[in-house]
């Protein structure tokens, strides 16, 4: 399955892409996916926070799976308001 | 009206989307951008937000106040961009029958907007910028 991956606020900055597209097999969950991009970018995997994550725009949790799911968005701490 | 916007926000227009003949309060909060942040001087703050998921979530904790408080219309507005010291960054308005649910359900959406909304600020400051929110 193909992913939409998006990066927000500094993982922007860190991964120097606003958004990707990333091939995963079957049965992957975000926390696999998180393992492929931080072989892909170095600076990821020495990211300060562990980031939120969103689902087709609904948050997640790291063991959620990715079938079924076609767009994936890393979140930094928020800071709105 | 629960939206993201680039402009300036009216907060007449929130209070208007809100109002009902039903109601004796309407509750509104504004959050503005300061001059000063941990003791250094603040020049402007550019906002980010994840569009589609910000709107989502904020018409979430919106259903969730009219749930937990029995309030009767929300409305959220949150800036994107730019926004200059003393302009408003975040507006919020409740309308209740009575003033004590559309205050509590004032302060239920600012914090949980606060919290869990996917929106940034970059504090931009003489010589550089810095995202807030990254202390873990």
């Amino acid at each position: 399955m193909t992913l939409r991956v998006l990066y927000f606020a500094s993982l922007r900055d860190t991964t120097r892409v606003a958004e990707e597209s990333v091939a995963m097999p079957p049965g992957s969950t975000v926390a696999d996916l998180w393992g492929s991009l931080a072989s892909r970018h170095a600076a990821l995997a020495a990211f300060p926070v562990r980031p939120l994550v969103a689902c087709d725009r609904a948050y997640a949790s790291w063991e959620t799976s990715l079938d079924g799911v076609s767009e994936v968005a890393f979140l930094p701490p928020v800071s709105g308001g | 009206m629960i939206r993201l916007q680039s402009g300036p926000i009216v907060l007449d227009e929130l209070v208007a989307a809100v109002r009902g003949d039903g109601d004796g309060a309407i509750a509104t909060f504004v959050g503005t951008v300061r001059d000063h942040n941990q003791g250094r001087r603040v020049l402007h703050l550019e906002y980010e937000a994840y569009g589609g998921m910000a709107e989502r979530e904020m018409e979430r904790i919106a259903a969730e106040a009219k749930a937990r408080h029995g309030v009767s219309r929300v409305a959220v507005v949150h800036r994107t961009g730019r926004v200059d010291i003393g302009e408003a960054s975040v507006a919020i308005a409740v309308a209740a029958p009575h003033r004590a649910e559309a205050l509590e359900a004032t302060r239920f959406v600012i914090d949980t907007l606060k919290r869990t909304v996917p929106i940034w600020k970059r504090e931009c400051f003489e010589g550089g910028s810095v995202w807030v929110g990254e202390a873990p």
